[in-house]
């Protein structure tokens, strides 16, 4: 590795680290300076001051706010998220749980869009002011128009209610857990859902990044040499204009995951999304903190790689 | 110097762009429904009727009506109020702080620049709707809350897009000029680079909108925006759920506002972009 390269690296690691602290130590303090605790949920009901005092000394809300943070910030280093103030589970195995369907749900959706999306926007591009580069607008721009929500809610309508193709919700039926078919059937809908959404920047950029590189002079030469204009198109311009659309995936992470809270809550899909609202709404501090942190790592490490992939692949861009 | 965007022209272009006044007068009508909501609603949004539950769309209740027999046109009038208010809040403050941040950045350049950009790289790399959940569920879903948690997440690719304008403004020779004749930072940066990067700002002021509109919707639907018996577009799709399979039109058509709404901001917003700079036209940003 070439020493500017190296101290690129070792500078942007830092920066992301820093990052994760950052975002960490903003959540902890927003979540304490909340006005009402978790006793209130814990307890329910009436309680008197007593009762919330012993219950807050217990979960270890009665000692400063910067010592907590270290408390948990110590353990977190070590793999120990602590343990959920409703249930008493660990919060790592409570996450863990969640995992899988969140994954599946968002992987799922990223492929559908981008198998979908790469597609549409070359034709876009290639074939501009066409019927093609019509749809690919229109697909555009109903992406960042529409309510996922909403259209999670209106696909139930249309093949759950009226058709009765597709269940409604859930990951599975009952009893079938491990039937694989089973399990398809209940992911169509909800990865049809957060991959039509997110279908909408992707074709955005595959159009206005291959616009820009089939302007260029070595496209020019390749067609001069004679080469046909499907080649052109796939085998020099499209790897060259696929750079930024990387970043734009990478960037989209954010949103495809606060998509997949929403997704999940229409769907009633047991994932990292359901586990982070419920976690909010009962005040489970430490469920929330976790569910964070690994959003935040994931997000973070994937911007991480994208910038760190960028410069690699491509020797015109500096690293200062 | 450059010629200031002329605003005739602006004006005869943006008329000839048919989407983004299809856009237009979506905003316009549904801004008219917003304010005048007591005088247009046929009825009150929460007066209920036993007897008149669950009819579908009708002569008396074009929208049909909902689970507690109120009519549904006139929730969906109600309901626009609580999006575009929560709506122009938010977008006004994240232009406010995003502007003002970005433009500083972009003029001032070196530590400062790098130091406001990696605050902005922050707020774009948290899950935005993680914290507006956290904020609003811990601290209360009133409008001021959420308009400003909502800001508080969007103003960062804003102050993104008024920075890259401002850095390619400040080399200028208008610019050098109005310094060379003794123009303070503020003069420089209020009177020259701001009006030249206003028009951008106001392009994402539209688009803007349609997501803080996107984003109230989405707290509503989770139970986190206006509590019932007020309508919000996002509550009114929730209650319209679980009547799904008897009753298609509860939640059908507030989704439908919220689409057709954010859809009016995103058309407008594009129309206004390429007719103040016809040479972006296609580049989405």
């Amino acid at each position: 590795m070439e020493p500017g390269l190296r101290t690129y690296v070792l500078k942007r690691v830092g920066f992301a680290v820093l990052m994760l602290v950052g975002v960490s130590i903003i959540l902890f303090t927003i979540m304490r300076l909340a006005p009402g605790g978790p006793e209130a949920v814990l307890i329910g009901g009436e309680f008197s001051q007593e009762a919330a005092a012993q219950i807050r000394q217990r979960l270890g809300l009665d000692r400063p706010l910067a010592l907590q943070y270290l408390g948990w910030a110590g353990a977190a280093l070590r793999g120990d998220l602590g343990r959920s103030f409703k249930t008493g589970d660990p919060v790592a195995a409570l996450i863990l749980d969640r995992l899988g369907p969140t994954v599946q749900l968002t992987f799922g959706a990223l492929a559908l869009a981008l198998v979908v999306a790469v597609p549409l926007g070359v034709l876009a591009a290639v074939r501009r002011g066409t019927i093609w580069d019509t749809l690919g607008s229109a697909v555009a721009l109903f992406g960042v128009s529409f309510p996922s929500f909403w259209l999670g809610i209106m696909l139930i309508l249309l093949f759950s209610e009226v058709f009765h193709w597709l269940p409604p919700s859930g990951l599975s039926e009952y009893g079938r857990e491990a039937d694989l078919s089973a399990r398809v059937r209940h992911a169509i809908l909800p990865t049809l859902t957060l991959g039509l959404i997110q279908m909408a920047s992707f074709m955005r950029f595959t159009r206005s990044s291959l616009l820009e590189v089939l302007r260029q002079d070595y496209v020019r030469t390749a067609r001069a040499k004679g080469l046909g204009g499907g080649r052109v198109v796939w085998r020099h311009a499209l790897r060259n204009a696929l750079i930024p659309v990387v970043t734009v995936v990478g960037l989209s992470l954010p949103t495809l995951v606060g998509g997949a809270v929403l997704t999940e809550t229409v769907f009633a899909w047991p994932g990292i999304g359901r586990l982070a609202v419920g976690a909010v709404f009962e005040r489970d501090y430490p469920v929330i903190m976790g569910v964070n942190l690994m959003v935040a790592t994931v997000v973070i490490s994937a911007n991480l790689l994208t910038d760190l992939a960028y410069c690699v692949i491509d020797p015109r861009i500096s690293y200062r | 110097m450059p010629a200031r965007p002329q605003r005739p022209s602006v004006a005869r272009r943006f008329a000839r762009h048919r989407r983004g006044l299809v856009g237009g007068v979506v905003v316009a009508v549904m801004l008219v429904a917003g304010s005048l909501a007591p005088v247009l609603a046929p009825q009150s949004y929460s007066a209920q009727s036993l007897l008149n539950r669950l009819k579908p769309p009708s002569a008396t209740h074009w929208l049909g009506t909902d689970g507690f027999g109120r009519d549904v046109l006139s929730r969906v009038i109600w309901g626009s109020r609580v999006s575009l208010e929560i709506g122009l809040v938010a977008t006004t403050l994240a232009l406010v702080v995003g502007t003002a941040v970005g433009s500083v950045a972009g003029y001032f350049g070196g530590a400062t620049d790098t130091a406001i950009m990696r605050a902005a790289d922050v707020f774009l790399s948290v899950p935005a709707l993680f914290l507006i959940l956290i904020v609003v569920a811990l601290f209360g879903a009133s409008l001021a809350n959420t308009a400003l948690v909502i800001a508080l997440v969007t103003w960062a690719p804003v102050g993104r897009i008024v920075r890259s304008e401002c850095l390619s403004l400040r080399n200028r020779d208008f610019v050098h000029a109005a310094a060379a004749l003794g123009a303070g930072h503020a003069r420089i940066l209020g009177r020259h680079l701001l009006v030249n990067a206003l028009p951008i700002v106001i392009v994402q002021a539209s688009l803007l909108l349609g997501q803080t509109i996107l984003i109230e919707s989405g707290l509503s639907y989770l139970g986190l925006g206006a509590q019932p018996p007020l309508p919000s577009w996002g509550n009114m799709v929730v209650e319209g759920r679980q009547f799904l399979a008897s009753a298609w039109w509860i939640a059908t058509f507030p989704g439908l506002a919220i689409f057709v709404t954010v859809l009016g901001f995103n058309l407008f917003g594009d129309g206004l972009r390429d007719a103040s700079d016809p040479t972006l036209r296609g580049h989405s940003p």
